[in-house]
């Protein structure tokens, strides 16, 4: 019998991956936390190692309003000026 | 009709089965193998074309088709006339007060439960009585679980996928209801969301695990609803104190109480927003008193207006019982109502 497939399939995809970076030391890189409790010493504590052991010269710290949501349209825009995003789940 | 998804030959039922639990498109259950009629049939009974697109999920951003929802229809074992719920029900879901990618992912474990009201009930044979809760009939049973069938198919939400729940609950294989609106002297939930009586309407909301409250000692309603009241400060305490959409079933038997004491359902709603709350230091006596801190004193409310609680009718004619379902956590995601036959650019509350 012929039976169909009952996943996702993307028809096309119009997206690609952003530029790899070469080296971290100069660049802007920025944190986004879900704002969970613990999130805030751990990305201290990665901000500080970005900046001292890898040069990174700024480390932008964002807290999402709600953490089980996408981020907000203004900082999705803020994203743009930087040259890379670290974003992750802490529970 | 045309149909746009991929095809697979298979050699028979049992092998169909075996090729869609290796794939990971079940929920371990026995499906309906989806050949080509029978999700015509679907779309047909729902006049809607394949590639009619029902919403989007707005994080993944994955357009949810008729065509992959009625495939995923067939095999949770929907008739074509029970598809058109499934329609609603994602309709409802898509909504972005639902949150439905925050709700299928959080290790809060939550499944969505819907509530089915209007004319739509007595035509597919949904029953309101004996068992609501559990293996109550057909159509509830296939309509909730095609939509657990469609999340784990069209947006991944798979346990240890995108489905993170440290526990979640029996719910999660089928969670849906209908309202017993003809026993029942109160207005339904469809009329209270949409206002109007005669709409058939899907209600969703990410729910947890029903928690069965009993009172057979009073007929004075404040005490029932202190029964009510509580069982919700009990979750606020031990699970969740954030406010949010809480489902109130009240089978006949604490129904009679309120209808004979003229109780509305506004009247236990606002009843319960004024009993249901609690202080922060009453963490301290459930072992959380290490997050009291310096705020013992601060009131937290279970929901954050009477018309939070949406009250159902329904249940057994026997049996002071109730049951309390709390949402996923507080008020990140909302209940969302859609009216069968809605489309997706209709106004959904």
């Amino acid at each position: 019998m012929e039976l169909l497939n009952p996943s996702y399939e993307e028809t096309k995809i119009n997206q690609r991956p952003a530029d790899r970076l070469l080296e971290l030391r100069g660049k802007t890189v920025g944190i986004i936390s879900n704002g969970k409790e613990n999130t805030a010493p751990f990305f201290e504590y990665l901000s500080q190692i970005l900046e001292d052991k890898y040069g990174v010269q700024k480390v932008v710290q964002r807290i999402k309003s709600n953490y089980s949501a996408p981020a907000e349209d203004e900082l999705m825009a803020e994203i743009v000026g930087w040259d890379a995003v670290l974003s992750g789940v802490g529970d | 009709m045309e149909v746009v998804s991929s095809r697979l030959d298979v050699s028979d039922f049992c092998a169909a089965q075996e090729i869609y639990h290796a794939n990971g498109w079940t929920d371990g259950l026995p499906i309906i193998p989806p050949t080509k009629a029978l999700v015509e049939d679907c779309l047909n009974w729902a006049m809607l074309s394949s590639e009619h697109v029902v919403g989007i999920e707005p994080v993944r951003e994955r357009a949810i088709t008729a065509e992959k929802l009625a495939i995923n229809s067939v095999m949770a074992g929907c008739l074509p006339m029970h598809f058109p719920l499934v329609v609603t029900a994602m309709t409802a879901m898509l909504h972005k007060d639902f949150l439905l990618h925050g709700a299928t992912a959080s290790t809060g474990g939550s499944a969505v439960l819907l509530i089915v009201n209007g004319p739509i009930r007595r035509e597919l044979g949904m029953t309101t009585e004996f068992n609501v809760l559990g293996n109550s009939d057909r159509a509830s049973a296939t309509v909730g679980r095609s939509i657990r069938l469609a999340l784990i198919n069209l947006l991944n939400v798979r346990p240890g996928e995108i489905d993170r729940s440290t526990l979640g609950h029996p719910g999660k294989f089928s969670y849906c209801l209908a309202e017993d609106e003809e026993n029942s002297c109160w207005e339904s939930l469809a009329f209270e969301r949409l206002g109007d009586s005669n709409v058939s309407a899907v209600t969703a909301m990410a729910a947890m695990a029903p928690r069965q409250v009993m009172n057979e000692w009073t007929t004075d309603p404040r005490e029932i609803c202190e029964t009510f009241s509580a069982e919700i400060r009990s979750n606020q305490l031990n699970y969740s104190i954030w406010p949010g959409n809480y489902v109130l079933i009240i089978p006949p038997q604490l129904r009679a109480h309120f209808e004979t004491a003229k109780w509305t359902k506004s009247d236990i709603k606002e009843c319960v927003f004024e009993r249901a709350r609690v202080l922060r230091g009453e963490w301290a006596n459930v072992g959380k008193g290490s997050v009291v801190k310096d705020r013992a004193d601060r009131e937290y409310p279970a929901l954050n207006e009477p018309d939070d609680l949406m009250i159902v009718a329904a249940g057994g004619p026997a049996g002071g019982f109730a049951a309390i379902i709390p949402p996923w956590l507080g008020s990140k995601s909302r209940a969302s109502t859609a009216a069968v036959g809605a489309c997706v650019d209709c106004e959904v509350l």
